[in-house]
């Protein structure tokens, strides 16, 4: 298996595990698309957390208002009538667990990585640009009538700084 | 005598989350403290009798580890017991808690079960799990 089927897989098993400890519920995976960089427009709720080591890259779980506030309400048990600071809160704190899971299965083929803290967005008709060149792997998933997107982008860091504990720095991203 | 609990999380939802679920336990608790860093968290920690102390690894200001080996370096409260709840599955910041003296660990996403699972054997160790 391929670091992108690696990443892939990993990516829908966590946020399956995610959704179903935290949530209460099942979520079905479906379309799998790998994505060049690209300023890409937005509505709704984009979270995204930064991937830092021997090689970085970003995470990031999109979706609309609506899908949010249910996050919230399944997370928090408690209604969101609208995007406020808890729902804002709880979104990324699911995309924190969900490539935070990710992270630590890359780990054993990778090496140690670190999570910057979350950062969440909310408006209408934004774009969103990540400054490197890494192919983004999109996986779409369905919860009950709604959907979201999670996507994660990884390369290998050009200017490592960590220690490497038995790792691979020369793991090439096979397409 | 019941409980006071400490969590520790820059994220309000976990913070509610883990509230919720430590209510659920049915563990003796009688008061549930939050802070949002470890710089918060050492200020409850100063003000407050602490039984247990529940942290994230990743914040701002001051991280879990560094709260974890700032209440180990203290004569006043190296004996309250800290249990990691964390993203970080990975090895390195596992065995860097470990060795500074973290009472365990609990890896998000979480059970209820988990939880009490891992805070029964530390503050009430006579009772069957």
């Amino acid at each position: 298996m391929n670091l992108r089927e690696t990443i892939v897989e990993s990516l829908i098993r966590s946020a399956g595990d995610v959704f179903s400890t935290m949530l209460g519920s099942e979520l079905a995976s479906g379309e799998v698309t790998i994505e060049p960089t690209c300023a890409e427009p937005n509505d709704g709720v984009v979270s995204f957390i930064g991937i830092a080591g021997s090689w970085v890259g970003t995470g990031s779980l999109t979706c609309s208002p609506a899908v949010a506030c249910r996050i919230c309400a399944a997370m928090l048990m408690t209604e969101a009538p609208s995007v406020n600071e808890d729902v804002l809160d709880a979104v990324a704190e699911l995309t924190n667990m969900i490539i935070g899971s990710v992270k630590t299965d890359l780990e054993s083929q990778l090496g140690p990585l670190g999570l910057s803290i979350p950062t969440v967005v909310f408006g209408r008709n934004f774009r969103t640009r990540s400054a490197g060149t890494a192919e983004w792997m999109h996986v779409r998933f369905q919860w009950d009538e709604d959907e979201l997107l999670i996507k994660m982008c990884l390369a290998p860091n050009e200017k490592p700084h960590v220690v490497h504990h038995g790792a691979n720095p020369t793991c090439t991203l096979e397409v | 005598m019941d409980s006071d609990i400490l969590v520790v999380d820059d994220s309000a939802a976990i913070r509610k989350i883990l509230t919720r679920v430590l209510r659920q336990t049915g563990m003796a608790i009688q008061t549930i403290h939050e802070a949002g860093d470890g710089q918060e968290a050492m200020s409850v920690v100063a003000e407050h009798r602490i039984d247990l102390v529940l942290s994230d690894i990743n914040m701002p200001k001051m991280d879990g580890l560094q709260l974890l080996a700032s209440l180990k370096a203290s004569a006043q409260w190296h004996d309250i017991p800290v249990v990691m709840i964390t993203t970080e599955g990975g090895e390195t910041k596992v065995a860097e808690a470990v060795r500074l003296g973290a009472a365990g660990y609990v890896r998000k996403p979480f059970t209820a079960d988990q939880i009490k699972e891992k805070l029964v054997g530390i503050l009430e160790p006579a009772l069957p799990l």
